[in-house]
């Protein structure tokens, strides 16, 4: 029961991250194509510029969860997708420093440099979580001692690609509809016109995602055993319909919550077929890295889940009061200051 | 080289260059806080300046801390999964604590801080600077808890094969835990005192706003000042408690080979880890080692000869890190007090001003020592007594460490670079000119 709850928490950490990180991630990715000028270069850093470092603490504590209560898992997985996460890792750590580095020298190379950084930072990252991801449901080659036997290519398989661009359109398109909130004028335009468009390609690379996962991952096996939850595939479904909705309205903050609400439910189908498992094992079943052979000792997780119902909600309260204190359009005197990015 | 090797070296980049950036953050947090602090008291403007101007280097330094902060903890799993596997009961949960009540304040009120200037009330603005100073010192209450927990295990009981949590209490009550703790923040806090000292002095040595680089530099002072002498006397008790809990660290601090009581204390040492012995030994304090370690002129203190040589940590550069540490930490009480006598008269004072502006690397190149003696120090073991390091790293190809250790050094170089240039060029700015 412990051993379930910390399961679906950690399921939860990864959800928020992606619903919360997914959007300056986007926004990044756009930022090449969607940002005609300079003005709307500061635009598009500015809007994520309060919240990104906060988002990016999500990834953290999604990290230290599953080293908490899954440490065989953790082990497993970031020793056996080593040099994806460094990849990760190397891309996040360029992707920060551009936030801070690039408003501090007015020079075009400068800012150049660092746009290219922001860019690769934000694509790279949304690409490998989805890699990484559509690989964790298909299961890698972990042996009896826990080593993965492919290399770093190998989770480059069809079903892998898949995840991968699929997270950067999900991403790209809930930066685009972030963008729309927090900017006016031609900029917000643009936002509004991208998202429309990237709203098809997202519609068919789910329903994509959804029959690859079919034949390549084992994910639908505990739907099929309980069938009512089926009923959970309506959330992102439903999520990805509001957003179309909304966006025909140019509510734009209704937009971006659907489409947050799209996000949780995604990675939710995955964690729900997942389960009991975290990272099956493609060589034989025995191998697999489940909630029961990798969690920590009760005690572990008994305090653990002490200092996630009490610290949680206050993280989740604050950073909802800053999201609310920094939410408003950005206009001509927010890019003035000399804190601006 | 093993992966062995190559992963020693790699998290000794990945961690020698994170904590670069952290006793800046740890200590100018609550510098800031203390000028905002003041700004909201007396609504004086040149607090307000001060916290600006000293804000944006700590925001240029924040931002490295953070970033590399991440590598930190994937690391663990990626290069040292069997340790992770082996202790993440306890270790992966002080870490997973850390970022749930530490972390996530301190990200997401530093932005608040950043751009909330305008939006907030000068009140809550400050609270946002005092939350982020306080969430970044808890952090490192966390962070070294959990090195704490390497150093001096606690709480925990081997079962199933693992270390596995027995005494949540214990283990959050670790005093040599909390010594490290302390030794580390007081360290910090120095640093920051005379980061601030320094950068003043080279404006007080151009006659550039001078009112507002005297205020900052006695705030500077006074952190320099206290946190060296505590750091010093605190960093002593510290050493009693290393002397009787890592007795092979602290026999290869002193490279002390002979088990004996009245043990000396040698000024001069050049130690051959080949031959068991120094190759240079001279001016010895007798006694002086018994003291230092057990405060007791009689009191025996163990030689690393009488520690299996499979047992013994790196002499030489256990040794070098001690004596760094320990030289730069005696003079910079001396610094402080110097500065203290001199601080209604600074402006004719221009030797005082150079000194502390030549100063400003000595306090990191401390407190990397002290870092490298606590880790060098405590080896073969990644977890003291319990785990050897050579049980502890991942079951991975070399080449893919290899490809990321030439990766890491050769981004962080760059890095390292550009962040320096950018404080430089910013310390040598100054403050906004103050309104009319």
């Amino acid at each position: 029961m412990l051993e379930s709850t910390w399961f679906f928490l950690w399921g939860l950490l990864w959800a928020v991250y992606f619903m919360l990180d997914g959007f300056d991630l986007g926004a990044g990715t756009l930022m090449p194509f969607m940002a005609k000028n300079e003005t709307e270069k500061r635009m598009m850093y500015n809007s994520v510029g309060p919240f990104w470092d906060g988002n990016e603490v999500w990834l953290i504590a999604a990290g230290g969860v599953t080293f908490a209560a899954f440490p065989k898992t953790y082990a497993v997985l970031f020793s056996g997708l080593y040099s994806a996460l460094m990849l990760l890792l190397f891309a996040l750590i360029l992707r920060g420093v551009s936030f801070e580095f690039r408003s501090k020298i007015e020079s075009k190379t400068w800012k150049g440099f660092f746009d290219l950084l922001q860019f690769l930072g934000s694509f790279l990252p949304a690409l490998l979580l989805g890699v990484a991801f559509a690989n964790i449901f298909m299961g890698i080659a972990i042996d009896a001692n826990g080593v993965n036997q492919e290399g770093l290519f190998h989770l480059l398989n069809p079903y892998g690609l898949a995840g991968g661009v699929f997270f950067v359109v999900m991403f790209a398109l809930h930066g685009a509809l972030w963008i729309g909130i927090k900017t006016q004028g031609d900029i917000k335009l643009r936002a509004v016109r991208f998202a429309v468009g990237l709203w098809p390609v997202l519609a068919c690379l789910t329903a994509l995602f959804l029959a690859m996962s079919a034949g390549f991952t084992e994910l639908f096996q505990n739907y099929i055993d309980m069938p009512v939850l089926f009923l959970v595939l309506l959330v992102p479904v439903g999520g990805l319909i509001m957003i179309r909705h909304f966006l025909g309205q140019i509510n734009m903050l209704k937009a971006w919550i659907s489409s947050a609400v799209f996000i949780v439910g995604v990675t939710f189908f995955g964690i729900i077929g997942l389960y009991p498992k975290l990272l099956p094992s493609t060589l034989d079943p025995a191998y697999s890295m489940t909630i029961t052979n990798s969690s920590s000792s009760t005690l572990t997780l008994q305090i653990m889940l002490g200092v996630a119902l009490v610290f949680v909600p206050i993280v989740i309260l604050y950073q909802f009061w800053a999201y609310r204190t920094f939410g408003h359009v950005l206009e001509q005197k927010d890019l003035d200051h000399d804190e601006a990015y | 080289m093993d992966v062995l090797m190559l992963s020693r070296l790699q998290f000794a980049v990945a961690t020698f260059f994170h904590f670069i950036f952290v006793p800046l953050t740890l200590g100018l947090s609550v510098l800031l806080a203390i000028m905002e602090t003041r700004y909201v008291m007396t609504g004086d403007e040149t607090y307000k300046r001060m916290a600006k101007f000293w804000g944006k280097l700590f925001l240029i330094n924040f931002a490295l801390g953070v970033v590399t902060g991440i590598t930190l903890e994937f690391q663990f799993g990626t290069n040292w999964s069997r340790y992770s596997e082996y202790v993440g009961d306890i270790f992966g949960s002080l870490l997973a604590i850390e970022a749930t009540a530490a972390f996530f304040l301190e990200s997401t009120f530093i932005a608040v801080w950043v751009f909330g200037w305008e939006r907030l009330s000068a009140k809550m603005h400050c609270v946002a600077i005092w939350l982020v100073a306080i969430a970044s010192n808890l952090s490192a209450v966390w962070i070294i808890l959990a090195n704490g927990f390497m150093q001096h295990p606690v709480g925990y009981v081997i079962r199933n094969g693992r270390a596995e949590l027995a005494d949540f209490m214990e283990v959050v009550t670790n005093i040599f835990a909390w010594n490290q703790f302390l030794h580390t923040i007081f360290g910090a806090y120095l640093l920051a005192g005379f980061f601030v000292m320094g950068i003043s002095a080279w404006h007080l040595l151009r006659k550039q706003n001078i009112d507002f680089f005297t205020k900052s530099f006695r705030i500077g002072m006074w952190f320099g000042l206290i946190f060296s002498i505590l750091v010093a006397v605190q960093g002593h008790h510290h050493g009693n408690e290393v002397a009787q809990i890592q007795p092979a660290k602290l026999a290869a601090m002193e490279s002390h080979w002979e088990t004996q009581t009245y043990a000396p204390m040698y000024l001069l040492v050049m130690p051959d880890e080949e031959n068991e012995t120094n190759s240079i030994q001279l001016l010895g304090i007798p006694g002086m080692l018994s003291i230092l370690a057990y405060n007791n002129p009689a009191a025996e203190v163990k030689g690393l000869k009488d520690f299996p040589k499979e047992d013994r940590p790196p002499v030489l550069l256990t040794f070098l890190s001690f004596r760094l540490m320990v030289g730069l930490g005696t003079l910079f009480p001396l610094l402080g007090i110097w500065a203290f006598i001199k601080r209604k008269k600074l402006m004719e004072n221009p030797l005082l001003l150079r000194v502390m502006m030549y100063a400003i690397p000595l306090p990191y190149l401390a407190l990397e020592a002290g870092w490298a003696l606590a880790e060098i120090g405590r080896q073969p073991w990644i977890v003291y007594g319990l785990m050897r390091t050579s049980d502890a790293v991942s079951p991975i190809d070399p080449s893919q460490v290899t490809m990321t250790l030439i990766a890491f050094i050769l981004v962080y170089g760059l890095l390292g670079a550009l962040d320096i240039f950018l404080l430089a060029k910013y310390a040598k700015k100054g403050p906004e000119e103050a309104k009319a």
